[in-house]
């Protein structure tokens, strides 16, 4: 990992540099593209025993490659490669700056992780032709994302991220049926989405001399409040989408638990995270920072996502759908980070819009190690019982103590907890939070409101990590396929033991990455190093605030061992004895009477039941013979979305009516087909002469 | 910051020896003060510590099916208390691990001591253990952005979280002391106080019927040496908390500079503190009831509400 | 909750004063017994079973440990798991249904554990005595270390008892 040195390069012209030979940048893009698509190339040639391995090492070289070139474009470096004439309008440009680097990184990071979990998680249904070449292609376009640097460019990637992560989504529709369906709301949402930010992109180069980003930015400079606004909304529908963000969620929590989980950890870890950078990208650096009000815009709507999707994952009981869930939140929670910075510019305030930045991008980083780690986990649990519904998991951490240790220390990453990794970007939100109150009136009544989304958010967090690991994984088995679970193959615990160590790394070392995280915010928003780090301490620049989280899990070890000596020391020498659980005396406790998820979650849902209001139904079956003796009772839940409903269903039931009206129009008489085809002609004739 | 002196190390052994020390004695006297409300003599105030000795030198038991969390909790849950006591400015403000944690940091410390109990009583896989493990998670869910929203409150003034210098600032200008901004959010903090340690009206400690527990029913699968040390945890939760109360509130005593009569001054301050603190809480709770769980959430709204207005106060009266 | 105060001076201490120490008297306890309370010393936690009673002797525990004769102020104190405790206080001859579970429950207090037997019925099953539906005294089901007498027995004698055990 790159340390201070790269805040000296990164203010220094690219002249500096010796312009001969390959950068890092380009010999690690250049690695990964290569690998990319040799790997895409090997699943169509390779035979089906040794395709996976080849794949899954290809895409984790691929992924190595990206990193690096990330990296390297973090601290400083540049690469730029240029093709005018392979596209029309600007042709195909790539350029990689610390922005794009960061997320470059990201993804490569991701990438490296699910290749190697992918090799032996694929064996076995999902080693097709096709879904093995998909992967390669996929990781490879959500690598050139953030490198594209014109319109066409990032169109043109961004349509093959959406198309081949749809395939990918569909792997296994043969398998279960809800599938298909997922695919399909998926299928229309991306694609509405990408017809919004094609609008909105195109609407600006049509103001620009041509489509690069450097023709943008200097256009972006001149556009009316007005027409900048209009771009910023039109493109923040579709990144938004893609970020899951509330209410255009309704694909996530669909399509992230139906694909398979390497997917779903590229999809939630690496491919959501692109929304954030198109968001930041054409908010801060094509358009040049904005009006206020679009950054409160954002902001609620990160708080919205946040509240909204942990409250369903905390409530709901399928492991990967509460994990896409918390994907909802945790965007929420960085486009919260990247309404205050925006705000914070909007206001002059450029050290805090530093500080609020730069915790978004390391909760960038945060989520995506940990939501590998925790989708990795899950599809290891998927693999190993059959079952993702919570209800019927429990007693794992007997067969695969690996995969229970892995989640419990993704669960810890992800609950805002120390020392975990998401603490340290939380905490350095809530700094930016907390000092952005004087900024004026309307940052009084955002910043506290912002603090108590975010507050609640990590509360429920809390209560749904603790849901998810102590029904999931400990206690006793609750089905016999929990019962009968076994560890997975080695090479998807190296994929996972991967993902783990980028966790803690992450919770006990963000010295070492935050300089340059640090860095790359401050180029984003243009102020200085919001924070200033030596060792193990975390300190902010302008206001006094300290945090070491190495030095907090250094005391806290000491604390757990001289307690444990205490302990032992003063403990009786009496040899501990095994005992069966209290069961009040009545005989042994059977699965049965454990606490599920759905049980778990009760209390909240009663709690949250204005916003949730889950449909319950309580069916008592009377004895035969007696109405006083109960037989059975079932008791049903259903938590559907309530969003998804009020917004979705009225457009759909729309849609419907119109399909059924245009249905009339197409009646199969070739006569009124070409009935239709000439009065349109003449339609046409007629508007040309009206207006010419 | 001071740089790290011999006195605030000795600080921080002091804060670490009177949390562990006189933690059991605090509970003493609560129960104590309650006996004499209700008419009783009393078992006297130093009863939990007799239970401590009794509890470690009993036979340790392992409930059959559980697994290494059931077993490291109580470790984590002490060690948290623990490095909070060391942390935070209790004797004195010059603790020599002050830059390590901040206000955010010991409450969410204190949040983890909770989650890993939480998971021993899922662990257990016993129905109550599940009942007191959900109860508890819900309760910290509401409870945390009462919780930051105060803390946004109390740093805003002095544009900081770091505990030692909220009670600084509190040391040099004593009329922020008695501001709105601050008594709106120590009543905030009051309520999530009583809500985090499972206090009345939240939660009963002394309750033996099951389906009222919240603490106690993730706690009854534990035995001899654990059980001893959940009891310390909670004992040490309840100081730990009153102790920020106090000194975030009402700071003097504190020691801020390194001598001798300075530091005794200053934990002589902590404990006469932290006990009428307890002891106005011991009384208190004789006079009410314990509120259905499903009331808590409107409790905890309406000390969030405070919270609120307290950020509110401390932007207009600034 | 200014009448609860007025009501709390009005009232005071109801406790009566403490009569004198334990007496080592009768029946002297066994070996094991006097271990176990010199290691206690001072602290009993006590689980109440139910096995069978009338619930007479429920409700003069329940007025040994109400402000009166406080039982809590010697170190006694009932809670509400067996792992939690240290003593079991049976009351009533054990009933067939109640038989496994006395026994379960002992299982579940961890050692040094005592039993007290409380009420004749506990003792030898008093009236219930070789009753249709009764499996035995508490001695017959789990070792009994001492045995309070009465039918129901007196708050101060169960104070007595619980005196013994914790040696204050």
């Amino acid at each position: 990992m790159p340390a201070a040195p790269g805040r000296d390069r990164r203010g220094a012209p690219p002249a500096d540099r010796p312009v001969t030979g390959v950068n890092t940048v380009q010999a690690g893009l250049l690695t990964a593209v290569t690998f990319g698509l040799l790997s895409a190339l090997a699943a169509l040639l390779i035979a089906r025993p040794a395709r996976s391995a080849v794949v899954g090492v290809g895409i984790a070289v691929c992924g190595a490659g990206a990193l690096v070139a990330g990296v390297a474009a973090m601290v400083g470096q540049v690469a730029s490669f240029a093709a005018p004439d392979l596209l029309p309008l600007s042709g195909v440009v790539f350029a990689i700056d610390p922005l794009g680097g960061a997320f470059l990184a990201v993804t490569g990071g991701v990438a490296v992780a699910t290749g190697i979990y992918g090799v032996g998680y694929c064996r076995g249904g999902l080693d097709g032709r096709l879904v093995q070449c998909m992967l390669p292609l996929f990781v490879l376009a959500m690598m050139l994302v953030p490198a594209a640097a014109s319109i066409g460019t990032f169109l043109l990637c961004w349509e093959l991220m959406a198309l081949t992560s749809l395939l990918l989504v569909l792997a296994e529709h043969r398998r279960r049926p809800e599938v298909a369906s997922a695919g399909r709301w998926y299928a229309v949402m991306t694609h509405l989405g990408l017809v919004a930010i094609l609008i909105g992109l195109l609407i600006f180069a049509a103001n620009a001399t041509d489509g690069t980003y450097a023709a943008l930015r200097l256009a972006g400079q001149h556009l009316s409040p007005g027409l900048a606004a209009l771009i910023f909304l039109v493109t923040l529908i579709g990144f938004a989408s893609k970020a899951g963000i509330v209410p255009l969620h309704a694909w996530l929590p669909r399509a992230h638990p139906e694909a398979p989980s390497n997917v779903s950890a590229l999809m939630s870890a690496a491919m959501v995270n692109l929304g954030v950078y198109g968001i930041v990208r054409v908010g801060f650096d094509l358009l040049g920072g904005g009006a206020a009000w679009w950054w409160l815009l954002v902001l609620a709507l990160g708080a919205l996502s946040a509240v909204y999707g942990i409250l369903q994952a905390a409530i709901g009981t399928d492991l990967k759908r509460l994990l896409g869930h918390s994907t909802t939140e945790n965007m929420g929670i960085v486009l919260v980070g990247v309404g205050a910075a925006g705000l914070f510019t909007a206001s002059g305030d450029l050290t805090l819009a530093g500080l609020a930045m730069a915790a978004a991008l390391l909760h960038i980083v945060n989520h995506a190690a940990f939501k590998t780690l925790l989708f990795q986990s899950a599809g290891s649990v998927v693999h190993a019982t059959g079952r993702r519904d919570l209800d019927y998991l429990g007693g794992l951490h007997d067969g695969m103590p690996r995969t229970t240790a892995a989640f419990g220390i993704g669960a810890l990453s992800a609950s805002a907890l120390p020392p975990g990794a998401a603490f340290v970007s939380e905490w350095l939100l809530l700094q930016a939070l907390i000092h952005g109150l004087p900024a004026g009136v309307s940052a009084t009544i955002v910043m506290p409101l912002a603090v108590a989304a975010v507050a609640l958010t990590a509360g429920l967090a809390v209560a749904t990590f603790v849901k998810a690991f102590g029904v999931g994984f400990l206690a006793r088995p609750r089905s016999r396929e929990a019962e009968s679970a076994h560890e997975s193959p080695p090479s998807m615990l190296a994929g996972m033991g991967l993902a783990a160590a980028a966790c803690i790394g992450l919770a006990l070392l963000p010295t070492l990455v935050l300089p340059t995280i640090g860095a790359v915010a401050g180029g984003v928003v243009g102020s200085g190093d919001p924070v200033t780090v030596t060792a193990t301490t975390i300190a902010l620049t302008d206001f006094a605030g300290s945090l070491s989280p190495l030095l907090l899990t250094v005391a806290l070890v000491i604390g757990l061992v001289a307690t444990l000596a205490a302990a032992r020391a003063l403990a009786t020498r009496r040899a501990a004895r095994e005992a069966r659980l209290w069961d009040c005396g009545a005989g042994p406790l059977s699965a049965r009477m454990e606490y599920t998820a759905t049980s778990f979650a009760e209390p909240l849902q009663r709690v949250f039941d204005d916003v949730v209001q889950a449909e319950q139904d309580v069916d008592v079956t009377h004895h035969r013979e007696s109405a006083y003796l109960v037989e059975a009772i079932e008791y049903h839940r259903r938590v559907p979305d309530r969003i998804e409903r009020r917004l979705y269903e009225p457009v759909l039931a729309v849609m419907a009516v119109w399909g059924r009206v245009g249905r009339r129009l197409a009646p199969g008489s070739v006569h009124r087909y070409l009935g239709y085809g000439f009065y349109s002609l003449c339609a046409l004739l007629i508007l040309l002469v009206v207006t010419r | 910051m001071n740089a790290p002196s011999v006195y605030g190390t000795v600080g921080v052994v002091l804060q670490l020896l009177i949390v562990i020390g006189l933690s059991p004695l605090l509970i003493g006297m609560m129960r104590q003060l309650r006996a004499r409300a209700e008419g009783r003599a009393g078992p006297g105030i130093t009863q939990p510590w007799r239970d401590l000795r009794k509890l470690m030198r009993k036979q340790r038991t392992s409930p059959r099916g559980t697994s290494e969390v059931f077993r490291v909790a109580p470790l984590l849950l002490v060690a948290t208390c623990l490095v909070v006591a060391a942390v935070a400015p209790f004797v004195t403000t010059a603790s020599a691990l002050d830059p390590v944690a901040d206000l955010f940091a010991v409450v969410a410390l204190l949040t983890l001591g909770t989650v890993a109990l939480a998971l021993a009583g899922l662990d257990t896989g016993t129905a109550f253990g599940g009942m007191g493990a959900s109860r508890e998670t819900t309760i910290i869910a509401l409870v945390e952005p009462t919780m930051l929203v105060a803390i946004f409150a109390l740093s805003v003034p002095v544009g900081s979280t770091n505990l030692a210098a909220i009670v600084t600032s509190g040391l040099d200008d004593p009329a922020q002391v008695f501001s709105p901004v601050s008594l709106l959010a120590a009543v905030a903090l009051i309520v999530v106080i009583i809500a985090e340690t499972g206090r009345l009206p939240v939660d009963n400690p002394s309750t033996h019927l099951e389906l009222t527990m919240v603490h106690e029913a993730m706690v009854l699968e534990y035995s001899g040496p654990d059980l001893a040390m959940v009891e310390l945890a909670s004992a040490m939760r309840l100081t730990v908390f009153l102790g920020l109360l106090a000194n975030l509130f009402v700071p003097w005593g504190i020691a801020t500079s390194g001598s001798v009569p300075v530091i005794a001054i200053g934990v002589l301050a902590f404990v006469v503190k932290v006990a009428v603190l307890g002891a106005a809480l011991a009384v208190g709770e004789v006079f009410l009831a314990k509120l259905r769980l499903f009331r808590v959430p409107e409790l905890l709204a309406g000390s969030f509400v405070l919270g609120l207005l307290a950020v509110a106060a401390s932007f207009f009266l600034a | 909750m200014l009448s609860l105060w007025r009501k709390i001076r009005a009232v005071g201490r109801v406790a009566e004063p403490a009569p004198p120490g334990p007496i080592d008297t009768s029946p002297p306890p066994a070996e094991l017994t006097a271990e176990a309370i010199k290691e206690l010393h001072g602290s009993v936690q006590i689980r109440h079973v139910d096995a069978g009673s009338c619930n007479g002797c429920e409700v003069e525990i329940a007025s040994a440990f109400g402000p009166v004769y406080d039982a809590e102020r010697y170190g006694a104190r009932l809670v509400a798991s067996p792992r939690h405790a240290d003593a079991l206080l049976v009351t009533g001859a054990v009933t067939l249904n109640m038989a496994e579970p006395l026994r379960r429950t002992y299982q579940a207090v961890p050692g040094p554990k005592l039993v007290v037997a409380v009420g004749d019925c506990a003792r030898n099953c008093g009236v219930f005595s070789k009753a249709y539906g009764v499996a035995g005294a508490v001695g017959d089901i789990v070792p009994v270390d001492l045995e309070i007498t009465g039918c129901p027995p007196r708050p101060d004698a169960i104070v007595e008892a619980l005196r013994r055990l914790t040696g204050r």
